[in-house]
């Protein structure tokens, strides 16, 4: 058990390290002449003006508080999925009303306008 | 006969054979300790990112080809035979062409992304089942592992994103981030169907279900769920960020959205992360639903898997090379407007159909029946609810166009009173 998440973390070190081996055999090998004009932002060819750091929509954000609204309740369904086949029958309206009350969350953002993109 | 049968399983079983004699050899060599395993890890390592690299050459060989196909070209024709040697120049041409930071960009942000989704790709091959006991790792949370660690890539477009300080880059970073990724939320759900029906997360365990194996049902579980599958192979799609979900690299919006401003190996990387992913999808996809390497014996398990994992993504390729780009609006309307709800129904659906008929008298349950007739309740079941599902959208988009014709009518009426008022006068 604790040798199977050591090999994912050794997997994990040394693709970092062979994706960063990549990146300096290339280092070594491409030319290397920067000037002015190849450094500055692409932009069509029109000279870029201010910062891309800037503020955003707010609707991105919106988005993403649903999609982590689902993903936490996503993941708490992952044990009662595993241990559905044990559990008696009764415990299947429990875990509909587990996943109705999600559906009803989606329904709330879905009336109050959230999930309107234009 | 005895000796023909002989002969097929050691050929089935010549994957994990040549592993074991390897690993036998390096123990024999250095001896039992901590030490050797390290050492035996970090070969397993470097070959599962070998066979991601090679992955990553063959498909981008193979998706030119057939993309070329489905247009009427001929594609790759020139380097070698075939154009096989296609992905070996562009290795070539990668490594040495010059590498530009752009001068605002947040530098160490801007290097570490490219290497961060190309190595969140590669760890994710990390619970993949090649062969009947051959795989990196046999994690009991298998399931779990992929989609928790595919999540890693879109960190990494974001960085990308943010980091070049540009505002295509910054575009689509967003674009992944808000909308992409909350394709992840049906392929969550529609993995817990097939973990309700096999009892398990690990992956070898999914695929043993669906074989004859003592406890199996003996049918590939798309049979069974084929709401599940449909939106695991959509969203999974979407997921990886390809054609016709593409919209955080729209040439003709965004140019080429968060890797514009790469160039030489840092882009060669961020191809890799994603063709690795999408290969990943595609296998996962075959190891869900289509059984992954099991199959009749007188095929080797290895070649069923590449079977399986190429004909998905001979899909995505088929999809890329016929469908427009999706709008963004519809990208997001199809997510949390369809696949989420249908999801959730679906799960319920499952639920109540496997606590009605049971295939295991050990199993609560009200009736016992035969696998077959299992998978028969539970296919019309499903496309039951798929056809609901999709009578109710066709309605709703149908009262929208309707809507949308009404008003533009009204406009034309007021503009042609409009008009008039003001020619009389």
């Amino acid at each position: 058990m604790r040798t199977d998440f050591a090999f994912v973390g050794v997997l994990l070190v040394a693709a970092f390290l062979l994706m960063g081996a990549a990146l300096v055999a290339a280092s070594l090998l491409r030319p290397k002449k920067p000037n002015k004009d190849k450094a500055a932002t692409y932009e069509c060819g029109m000279e870029t003006v201010g910062d891309a750091w800037v503020q955003f929509r707010v609707q991105y954000y919106l988005f993403a508080l649903v999609f982590v609204l689902f993903d936490v309740g996503g993941v708490l369904l992952f044990p009662i999925a595993l241990a559905f086949n044990q559990l008696p029958a009764w415990t299947v309206l429990v875990i509909s009303l587990f996943a109705l009350t999600l559906l009803s969350s989606l329904l709330y953002a879905w009336r109050k306008g959230v999930l309107e993109w234009d | 006969m005895d000796n023909i049968l002989e002969v097929l399983k050691f050929i089935n079983n010549l994957m994990a054979f040549v592993f074991d004699e390897i690993g036998k050899f390096i123990t024999g060599l250095l001896g039992k300790g901590p030490g050797t395993e390290l050492v035996l890890m970090i070969l397993a390592a470097i070959g599962l990112i070998t066979f991601g690299a090679v992955t990553m050459m063959a498909l981008t060989w193979f998706e030119r080809k057939i993309v070329a196909r489905i247009q009427d070209r001929i594609g790759p024709n020139q380097a070698g035979p075939f154009g096989l040697m296609l992905p070996l120049a562009d290795g070539v041409k990668m490594l040495t062409k010059e590498d530009i930071t752009p001068a605002n960009a947040d530098r160490w942000v801007y290097l570490i992304a490219p290497i961060m989704i190309a190595a969140f790709a590669m760890t994710s091959l990390a619970v993949i089942p090649f062969a009947p006991r051959v795989a990196g790792v046999n994690l009991d949370i298998g399931a779990f592992f992929y989609i928790a660690i595919g999540s890693g890539s879109t960190i990494a477009i974001l960085m990308a994103g943010w980091g070049s300080n540009n505002k295509y880059s910054l575009l689509g970073a967003f674009r992944t981030v808000a909308q992409l990724v909350g394709y992840e939320v049906p392929m969550l759900l529609n993995v817990l169907p097939v973990i309700m029906l096999s009892g398990s997360m690990s992956l070898f365990d999914i695929i043993a279900k669906q074989t004859d194996a003592p406890g199996g049902f003996g049918l590939p579980f798309i049979l069974f769920l084929p709401v599940s599958a449909l939106v695991f192979l959509i969203s999974g799609i979407a997921e990886v960020g390809r054609s016709p979900f593409d919209l955080m690299e729209a040439e003709s919006e965004i140019v080429a959205g968060f890797h514009v401003e790469y160039s030489g190996m840092k882009f060669a990387l961020f191809m890799m992360g994603e063709y690795v992913n999408a290969a990943v999808v595609s296998i996962m996809f075959s190891t869900f639903f289509l059984g992954g390497f099991a199959g009749p014996i007188f095929i080797p398990p290895y070649v069923w898997f590449l079977a399986k994992a190429f004909s998905i993504f001979f899909i995505f390729m088929w999809l890329r090379g016929t469908l427009p780009r999706v709008r963004v609006d519809q990208l997001v309307n199809l997510n949390w407007k369809f696949f989420v709800p249908l999801s959730i129904i679906n799960i319920i659906v499952v639920m109540v159909m496997s606590k009605l008929f049971v295939t295991f008298p050990a199993q609560p349950g009200l009736f016992v029946v035969s696998p077959l007739v299992y998978m028969a309740i539970m296919l019309v079941s499903g496309l039951g609810l798929l056809g609901l599902a999709l009578t109710l959208a066709s309605r709703s988009a149908r009262r929208e166009r309707l809507a949308i014709a009404q008003e533009a009518a009204e406009h034309r009426v007021a503009n042609q009173a409009f008009a008039t008022a003001q020619t009389g006068k």
